[in-house]
């Protein structure tokens, strides 16, 4: 219990410290930045038929002129009780902004997460399965392709090909132009984070399947599967009895800690297809310089990253018996 | 002596890689030339050699489990029958069965028990192995432990239950015993005789003669991918009545005969000479020797070496092998001497006492 007890203590503060310097970071790139909030958000138009007055208000408002320390901290203690601001764009509590972008973007990230993890691990196992085959050249070659074209790019490829001549799928946004909230289906829905999903899907698949390949020829070449085809083992019995059970673990890991690359593809794919999601919101705010939304949405990310490599951890200690036993009996 | 079945034959064995040179043309990399083994029922075989001499090929060959790249040459018969690839197939784990060298070979994410049955549930391999457990005093509880958590004493016990799960009339036991203490090889040592006592043939594949002729009834000796003599375990109790030159080096070498070396080291695959490999290596080496050599038989064994068995070969041998120092003064005259002894590029030089554990190695 004290062993739980002390684990548990040392990752929440490794998390703290880890939110504090993404925050930190953030924030001083936010306030180096060459882009003068007024300017952006009210237009230059517009700010030279204003008056001295008003132009002074609104850079109290936006903050410009105080220095960033104090500007930090006073975020930083508010952020601590609980408080996340409010944006400066969107002049709603950044907490309800981000729950209504995150609900956007969970879900499209949820089925790329899960389709990229599941359609990469079978990938993987095969093209390692038949190393050298024509299959594996196939899926090795495609993988290979994926992983070294940008992910905006692909995007744009399938926007056209989809949206643009096809069109059998809308070109942008997550609902219909036009309908009433009232009026939106889920078949609607589901329809406009197709594209977005599979981007960033087709993305994930790469890594994934690279990294399970790798590893499915290591297993295939150990003693252990030798010994096994040395008893007469068949192929099949070896990929369900041994195969599998060692690619899993690396597998796992590597699913959890692909929670990053995710959150990281979904801030240029959404960006393209104008998903109204976290990702786009964080575009936003950074050009805007709307510093609370900004750094209210570094932080939900990087604990979510954390948080997937964390149960990344745990999740090792409980199927690998090696681990499990041993730690305990150590 | 009694006539027993002959369960394994393989005669002529040879295998070799495919290998790339700079990129474009193929070479065949011959690991393993001339191998002659046979095994009998109930009779313990050990083929010794040093290490990188292609042993275990040996045993990866039989149950056909070489890397895609190799390929196999030369007559196996199992059990009165050529042994195909489609016999390998069925008959491997079951009437062939191999004892890996140590628990690597074991998955390590997998219980012992469902491993050991290759993940069957029915009652009856359920029951069939607890009954091998029994037998070798393993506790029921041991299947339920993953291979990592097994004692230095459980793990032999459980690899050489692995050969049990089926029916082995042959019993493949590769480098079986690595590193462990003189009582502890003993040991499983007594597991194999006990097989081969039930009547299985066991085929022990080994680097360590003084092991091998603690158990088996036939040594084959095995150098740079060849069969330089098959003989008796009993032959090895004197140097006299071994056959070829490289097993009386190897018997000069062990403790009890003085611990002696010879020059040189084994040859790569790539640098073999022609006809007998151990040719540069032996002081007795002719012309002759430079051409094919020959398996035949010699007194009740088998041996490839032209001089083995000639009236006066064998005589010089024997002088040579009572005396260090005139088997010296005869390298330095036939070096000097008879035109025909020149194939040796170095005078062999008997034993020194200082640095032999290390030169050891190369002898052996």
């Amino acid at each position: 219990m004290k062993e739980h007890l002390i684990f548990v203590g040392k990752h929440a503060v490794r998390m703290l410290l880890l939110l504090f310097c993404v925050s930190a970071v953030a924030f001083t790139l936010v306030s180096i930045s060459p882009i003068d909030p007024l300017q952006a958000n009210v237009g230059q138009a517009a700010l030279g038929s204003m008056s001295q007055e008003q132009i002074a208000k609104l850079q109290a408002y936006w903050g410009v002129g105080e220095p960033p320390v104090e500007r930090f901290f006073a975020w930083a203690g508010d952020f601590f009780r609980g408080d996340m601001g409010v944006s400066l764009l969107y002049r709603q509590p950044v907490a309800k902004v981000i729950g209504v972008k995150l609900h956007n973007s969970l879900w499209l990230m949820a089925i790329a997460w899960t389709l990229s993890g599941l359609a990469g691990f079978l990938l993987g196992v095969l093209a390692g399965l038949r190393e050298g085959s024509i299959l594996d050249k196939i899926i090795k070659g495609y993988s290979l392709l994926i992983a070294s074209t940008p992910a905006f790019w692909l995007a744009l490829v399938l926007l056209m090909i989809f949206a643009v001549w096809l069109k059998v799928l809308p070109i942008g946004l997550s609902v219909p132009i036009g309908v009433e909230a009232a009026g939106v289906t889920i078949l609607d829905r589901i329809r406009h984070a197709i594209l977005p999903a599979v981007t960033l899907s087709i993305t994930g698949i790469a890594n994934i399947t690279l990294h399970t390949r790798e590893k499915m020829i290591e297993i295939m070449e150990s003693d252990y599967v030798l010994f096994a085809r040395a008893r007469g083992e068949s192929t099949w019995n070896i990929v369900k009895n041994h195969a599998l059970r060692n690619v899993l673990l690396p597998a796992v890991t590597l699913q959890f800690a692909s929670i990053s690359e995710i959150f990281g593809g979904s801030v240029l794919i959404e960006q393209v297809f104008s998903y109204p999601g976290l990702g786009q919101a964080a575009v936003t705010a950074g050009l805007g310089s709307d510093v609370p939304l900004l750094l209210g949405i570094t932080v939900i990310s990087a604990a979510f990253v954390f948080g997937g490599n964390l149960i990344a951890n745990l999740l090792y200690g409980v199927i690998d018996p090696r681990i499990r036993r041993g730690g305990a009996r150590a | 002596m009694k006539e027993k079945k002959v369960i394994l034959d393989i005669r002529d064995f040879s295998v070799s890689f495919e290998q790339y040179e700079k990129g474009f043309s193929k070479t065949g990399l011959p690991v393993i030339r001339n191998l002659d083994v046979t095994v009998h029922e109930g009779e313990m075989v050990a083929v010794v050699g040093s290490s990188g001499s292609g042993k275990s090929l040996l045993a990866h060959g039989i149950l056909g489990i070489l890397p895609y790249n190799a390929t196999m040459g030369g007559e196996l018969m199992f059990d009165g029958e050529p042994l195909t690839r489609k016999r390998q197939k069925a008959l491997r784990g079951n009437e062939i069965v191999l004892v890996p060298q140590s628990v690597a070979f074991l998955d390590p994410l997998m219980k012992i028990g469902p491993q050991i049955r290759k993940g069957k549930k029915d009652r009856a391999s359920r029951e069939k192995l607890n009954r091998i457990f029994r037998g070798y005093h393993l506790k029921e509880e041991v299947q339920n432990l993953y291979p990592f958590e097994l004692s230095g004493g459980m793990n032999r016990r459980v690899l050489v239950s692995t050969a049990l799960m089926g029916n082995p009339k042959l019993v493949i036991a590769d480098e079986p015993t690595p590193g462990l203490h003189m009582d502890m090889v003993r040991r499983v040592m007594s597991h194999f005789r006990e097989l081969a006592d039930q009547g299985a043939g066991v085929l022990l594949i080994t680097h360590d003669l003084e092991q091998a002729l603690e158990v088996a009834d036939r040594v084959v000796v095995f150098y740079a991918g060849t069969t330089v003599e098959d003989a008796a375990a009993s032959d090895f109790g004197s140097e006299e009545t071994l056959r070829h030159p490289y097993s009386r080096a190897l018997w000069r070498a062990l403790p009890q005969n003085g611990f002696q070396f010879i020059q040189g080291v084994q040859p790569y695959v790539k640098d073999l000479p022609s006809g007998c490999p151990f040719g540069p290596r032996c002081e007795f080496c002719t012309e002759s020797c430079k051409a094919a050599v020959p398996y035949r038989q010699v007194r009740g064994g088998r041996v490839r070496c032209v001089m083995a068995g000639r009236e006066k070969g064998a005589e010089e041998m024997l002088q040579s092998a009572k005396e260090p120092s005139a088997r010296l003064a005869a390298a330095g005259k036939h070096h000097t001497g008879a035109a025909e002894r020149r194939c040796a590029p170095e005078p062999l030089v008997a034993g020194h006492e200082a640095d032999h554990d290390k030169k050891m190695r190369s002898a052996v």
